[in-house]
């Protein structure tokens, strides 16, 4: 078939140009200034070339919280995505089970960020929170707010708190649309549960849990507030990812230029590593 | 390779059953013969795929039993019945390679990988699936896909039935024709006892010997097309196979006489009994004449087929269909019929009086 060609259709972009431009370019574009120069305020920039790409890249700081960024987001990975195909399969699939599950499982979801920050904050606090105080009672030194560990721990449980719902509800929905034709078959070929899992389930799956991998790995790899509410960083730089110690550096430092360079070169890890896992988990798909 | 029997099988998918209509099945007795083609035939939802869901074991009758040469295995699974079962939409495992596909089912049995090999080479061949067999089947065309699902039902050469649901469903017309004869010939070759469901009387007739005609959970005839199309029991099989379906009028039954619209019709039957609440008279339509004397009707209108033509007329109690030669003339305006006395068969309550 062949496509009318019709060069006034582009008018009908304008408003998306329009719209993009104020809410990402434009920001966007600002940031990029800084990130080649040098201010003292008063709209008085100097030329600074690529020294600050060169400041961030080669800082050990930097390094480290972009180690710290990677481990926990790989942590929660590991944990939320095994755990979220697990709750899934056991989730009821008909009667009043499916409303009630599909409602508590979406709760964690509708909270505000800072409310869960806040939240786990008293939840975990040592001396008068549920957690801490529980886990002191039986005999754990528990502290958040003095022990790396604890702090990760408390960190890592809240976030597989608040997100794990949403890989239980995307495997969800991807196991239900599965045709139970599927499940026959495999039952008259003799397959076992395992076999079943591996050879239909996790196939079928493949789209929404890479969506679900996407989705967990940009929120992680960016998560601010929760850990900012929960621990501000702490103990020490402990828990200071790579946003919050971005953050310290334009707002607290007010290093406008490296703090610009080092938010392009974050951006570029998280689009990076995106199309990176986006292009290996799609080269096998049909081409239709 | 066996005989299955149902013996007095009813299902329902509801907890309690208040009427005829809250059973899928009801009252199912039915022997299949080891080693028989066989067709169920009936419209959708009729409970043909939950009769074929029993056999395999995919659903637990609410009552009654299934054997196999004689054995009750109603208890078992699906695999310890060893049924093979092609489903109407074509199943196939995503991320495994056409050959891994058909070699599924046989290494869940743990076979011997040179057995294996032997067997999805046969079966891929009468497919014509060899040149495919590396490739991933997630990229086959829907036909060839279905080929696939019936490779796996086909590969195992021990099954006790082979069973297919409505299986060419996603398949060209002209494809359908070719893999319709595939079959029929691989029944010849394997001689195994195939069940085969469709709603498709075409497909039911050329691929069968024995057609078996469900409506509303109970079969109603079974027996060779010919039988089907020559002696309906019921009059559901009457109208379902054949095309236009058979003629049915309302009948008064007075003594030994059949009257149609106030005539006396001459029937196959003698009738010896009437205590029915309604009775009719069957007819098909390749069985009525134009005559001088008869059931009087009006012509509405004509259609040729180019093979023949189909008049449509109307009588006193109902529309009555006639298959004309395609160069006879059709009278106009009012005329009479003829019924083919060894043809036209008298039923009460929709079952034909013997």
């Amino acid at each position: 078939m062949n496509k009318t060609v019709n060069q006034k259709a582009w008018f009908f972009v304008i408003p998306v140009f329009v719209l993009v431009a104020f809410n990402a370019i434009i920001p966007l574009m600002t940031v990029v200034n800084y990130a080649f120069q040098e201010t003292f305020g008063n709209n008085v920039f100097m030329w600074e070339g690529t020294r600050w790409f060169k400041q961030i890249m080669l800082s050990e700081r930097f390094h480290a919280s972009l180690g710290r960024q990677f481990l926990f987001t790989f942590i929660i990975l590991f944990i939320q995505i095994p755990l979220g195909i697990a709750i899934a399969l056991t989730m009821p699939k008909e009667g009043i089970g499916v409303p009630v599950c599909l409602v508590l499982m979406s709760m964690p979801l509708l909270i505000p960020w800072n409310v869960v920050g806040a939240m786990w904050n008293i939840f975990a606090l040592p001396d008068i929170g549920f957690l801490g105080n529980s886990l002191n009672a039986l005999g754990f030194d528990y502290n958040f707010t003095q022990q790396i560990g604890d702090a990760w721990f408390t960190t890592i449980l809240m976030d597989v708190w608040h997100w794990t719902s949403l890989v239980v509800l995307l495997s969800y929905a991807g196991l239900r649309s599965i045709q139970p034709a599927y499940y026959q078959a495999a039952e008259i070929d003799g397959a076992s549960r395992w076999a079943i899992f591996t050879k239909i389930e996790l196939p079928k799956m493949k789209k929404v849990l890479t969506i679900a991998i996407l989705l967990r790995f940009m929120d992680s790899f960016m998560i601010y507030t929760e850990p900012f509410v929960l621990t501000g960083g702490g103990p020490g730089n402990a828990t200071a990812f790579l946003s919050i110690d971005l953050v310290k550096m334009a707002l607290g430092q007010f290093d406008l230029g490296p703090a610009a360079a080092m938010s392009l070169i974050y951006f570029f890890i998280v689009l990076l590593v995106c199309w990176v896992f986006y292009t290996l988990m799609m080269r096998n798909e049909e081409k239709s | 390779m066996a005989k299955v029997t149902l013996k007095g099988l009813s299902h329902s998918y509801l907890k309690t059953q208040s009427s005829d209509a809250d059973w899928a099945i009801r009252g199912v007795d039915i022997d299949w013969n080891d080693g028989g083609a066989y067709a169920l035939l009936g419209p959708s939802g009729c409970g043909k795929t939950t009769l074929l869901n029993i056999i395999s074991g995919l659903i637990t009758p609410t009552k009654g039993d299934i054997l196999f040469d004689d054995k009750v295995i109603s208890g078992l699974n699906p695999v310890e019945r060893n049924i093979a079962q092609i489903f109407q939409f074509p199943v196939i495992y995503d991320t495994m390679t056409v050959y891994d596909n058909l070699a599924f089912p046989l290494r869940n049995r743990k076979i011997p990988e040179e057995e294996i090999k032997v067997k999805v080479h046969e079966i891929a061949e009468m497919l014509e699936l060899s040149s495919t067999l590396n490739n991933r089947a997630s990229g086959l065309t829907a036909d060839g896909k279905q080929k696939i699902s019936l490779g796996r039902g086909l590969v195992r050469s021990d099954v006790n039935a082979i069973m297919f649901d409505e299986p060419l469903t996603v398949i060209d017309p002209h494809l359908k024709w070719i893999l319709r004869s595939k079959l029929k010939e691989l029944h010849q070759k394997i001689n195994r006892t195939m069940i085969y469901v469709t709603h498709d009387q075409t497909e039911a007739l050329t691929f069968a010997d024995q057609v078996v005609v469900m409506h509303e959970g109970q079969i109603v005839q079974t027996g060779t097309p010919v039988d089907l199309f020559e002696k309906p029991k019921h009059t559901f099989v009457g109208y379902f196979i054949g095309s236009p379906g058979m003629n049915v009028l309302p009948c008064q039954i007075k003594g030994n006489d059949v009257i149609v619209n106030g005539k006396k019709i001459e029937t196959h039957q003698q009738i010896k009994k009437n205590n029915f609440n309604k009775t009719e008279v069957g007819v098909r339509p390749e069985f009525i004449s134009f005559s001088n004397e008869g059931i009087p009707v009006k012509v509405l209108s004509v259609s040729n087929t180019g093979r023949h033509k189909i008049v449509d007329t109307e009588s006193e109690t109902g529309k009555i269909k006639i298959i004309a030669k395609s160069n006879e003339d059709i009278p106009s305006g009012s005329t009479f019929l003829k019924f083919k006395k060894e043809y036209t068969y008298t039923y009460g309550d929709s079952w034909i009086i013997e």
